[in-house]
């Protein structure tokens, strides 16, 4: 059966696989038989090795080393293409997070290939599905040259079990100087939170122009907490200072498709939409009858936002 | 210093966009073609850059003979010069082919900083930056929320979930931009006149040595099969709060077993 490499996306706080990783592995088995390729400073495997056989890999190569996370995108491009040299995959998935798209798209001109970002779908004939212009648009789309490259987007997959070997085979890593131009000197991170991650997350409530306010955006943190939700936010409420730009969800801000988006005093412009339109259910909150959003929303209540999510909160946590 | 600033001309993202079903390209005809927004953050900064350390900012672009508009608009905001790469053979191209025309124009010109948008508002890749310091062979320092310049070295904090990240790489070096990096001037009228006489040089494939069947849609490494419109979102309910919006709302997560 074909070998298809899938580069594992570790969460940075040391927790292990993300969940895009897992999606990915059960992508790839509609194109052959997946190996994890895990990157990372010196012991990175160990800790995820695990639920890299629970969801499917028969191998897992292994490239540990400082330089791989010392320096950006490049090592992780170079490794990764090296073992397409190597083993002649036939498709290599990455999860699609911005450094997963670099390294897809370094990686395609290493080996002379196509590539597809943000692909939702990747049928057994190598056929990717997008969703293009603020998912207005449906795309079918193949690489016709080299090895095909995809970036998976998260939360379109549902990742499900199908136990394999995770043979682990190590693989010597050399970065060359090339790859080695952008060093990268501190991580810092700025904003702990205890919510889950805006594209990982199963539910998100974002709040718009019409929490009109920072203080108040503790009701839709309210909400958010009661059902286990990320909070996003959108580029209004993000441009009059109510939310950190790194929750913005829209153009030029994260795409989410969770199960579950509650958009609370969010109109719904175009460039909202690009970024949760592809949501399973939308339920919007908003005081004018007449807002957009209404129009994408499975569920939508017409009122005051100050009113009605403080009430649905209690709600919520009097039923649990 | 030698700023470039890469910009690409898209279709306005806050009108209706369409695949061209003669080909499957983005049908600019019918749209109200702008500069990329996320562009105008990379023209601010390479402004901004100027203006600390000297030297000339020009304007790269690749794109059909109304992209000279985007052009127009980066050098009223102040930009110094451009470079219009425009050829037929290169319409339906892909990022990878993009990346070699683009490559191809900057290795003609000379840099010690590129700068372009963190992403373009029609195709969304992100990729470009990554895709042109791979064939260049010059540091990529991409998302970046912060430029700094600095005894040949350029310092970024590369935007990520909750932070950022502080990346650094000897010049020449390519800094894509997000809009949290500084806010764009509006081209004032002195600027607008201005920008009618500043130089614009056109360049074809030919000029810059490349060959037209190594581009464009019949030789593109991935191509778009069929598209279509999204299926219309089934008819959703909506209530008007009586004071009991809370509990329809509340009633309905638990018809869809998510409370």
């Amino acid at each position: 059966m074909a070998e298809v490499l899938v580069l594992a996306e570790l969460d940075p706080a040391g927790g292990g696989v993300r969940k895009t990783t897992l999606e990915a592995l059960t992508a790839a088995r509609a194109l052959g038989e997946p190996s994890a390729v895990v990157l990372g400073a010196p012991g990175t495997a160990a800790g995820v090795k695990d639920a890299l056989a629970e969801y499917g890999a028969a191998k897992v190569y292994v490239a540990e080393s400082d330089d791989v996370e010392g320096y950006l995108v490049a090592p992780k491009a170079e490794v990764l293409a090296q073992l397409v040299a190597d083993k002649s995959p036939a498709a290599v998935i990455i999860p699609s997070s911005p450094e997963g798209k670099e390294i897809a798209g370094r990686l395609a001109i290493k080996t002379g290939s196509g590539f597809l970002t943000d692909v939702t779908e990747i049928a057994a004939d190598g056929t990717a599905t997008q969703v293009a212009f603020a998912g207005a648009t449906i795309v079918h789309s193949q690489v016709t040259v080299g090895t095909p490259i995809y970036t998976l987007r998260g939360n379109s997959v549902t990742a499900e079990p199908a136990p394999a070997a995770a043979a682990e085979e190590p693989v010597s890593v050399s970065v060359s100087d090339a790859a080695k131009l952008a060093t990268v000197t501190d991580r810092v991170v700025e904003q702990k939170s205890s919510r889950p991650e805006l594209t990982e997350a199963s539910i998100v409530v974002s709040g718009g122009r019409g929490v009109a306010s920072a203080e108040n955006f503790a009701i839709i943190e309210g909400l958010a907490d009661s059902l286990g939700a990320a909070v996003g936010a959108s580029r209004a409420a993000v441009d009059s200072g109510f939310y950190p730009h790194s929750f913005q969800v829209g153009q030029t801000g994260k795409t989410v498709s969770p199960q579950l988006y509650v958009a609370v005093g969010i109109s719904g412009a175009i460039q909202h939409r690009a970024g949760m339109q592809t949501s399973k259910t939308i339920v919007a909150i908003n005081k004018d009858p007449e807002a957009p959003i209404f129009e994408l929303a499975d569920f939508g209540v017409v009122g005051d936002l100050n009113t009605v999510v403080p009430a649905a909160t209690e709600q919520i946590t009097a039923r649990k | 210093m030698n700023i470039v600033v890469l910009v690409k001309q898209v279709p306005d993202s806050g009108s209706e966009r369409k695949l061209d079903p003669a080909d499957n390209t983005v049908a600019r005809a019918a749209a109200d073609n702008v500069i990329n927004e996320m562009d105008e953050y990379a023209i601010e900064e390479a402004l901004l850059v100027r203006d600390r350390e000297g030297g000339e900012v020009t304007v790269l672009t690749v794109g059909p003979d109304s992209a000279t508009d985007a052009i127009r608009k980066a050098l009223s905001m102040g930009a110094d010069k451009a470079v219009h790469v425009v050829d037929e053979a290169i319409h339906g191209s892909c990022a990878v082919q993009t990346s070699a025309v683009i490559a191809a124009a900057l290795q003609q010109l000379e840099y010690d900083l590129v700068l372009c948008g963190a992403e373009a508002t029609d195709a969304q890749l992100s990729v470009m930056p990554a895709l042109l310091a791979e064939r260049l062979n010059i540091p990529q320092l991409s998302g970046a929320r912060k430029l700094t310049i600095e005894g040949g070295m350029a310092k970024i904090e590369r935007q990520t979930d909750g932070g950022y990240w502080a990346v650094e790489a000897p010049l020449p070096a390519i800094v894509s931009t997000w809009d949290t990096i500084n806010e764009p001037r509006y081209p004032s009228f002195k600027g607008i006149m201005a920008a009618k006489k500043k130089p614009v040089e056109t360049k074809s494939l030919a000029d810059l040595g490349l060959d037209a069947g190594s581009v464009g849609l019949a030789n593109a490494t991935s191509k778009v099969l069929d598209f279509a419109g999204r299926p219309p979102k089934g008819e959703g309910v909506k209530v008007t709060d009586e004071g009991d919006g809370a509990q329809k709302f509340v009633d309905f997560l638990a018809s869809q077993k998510i409370v």
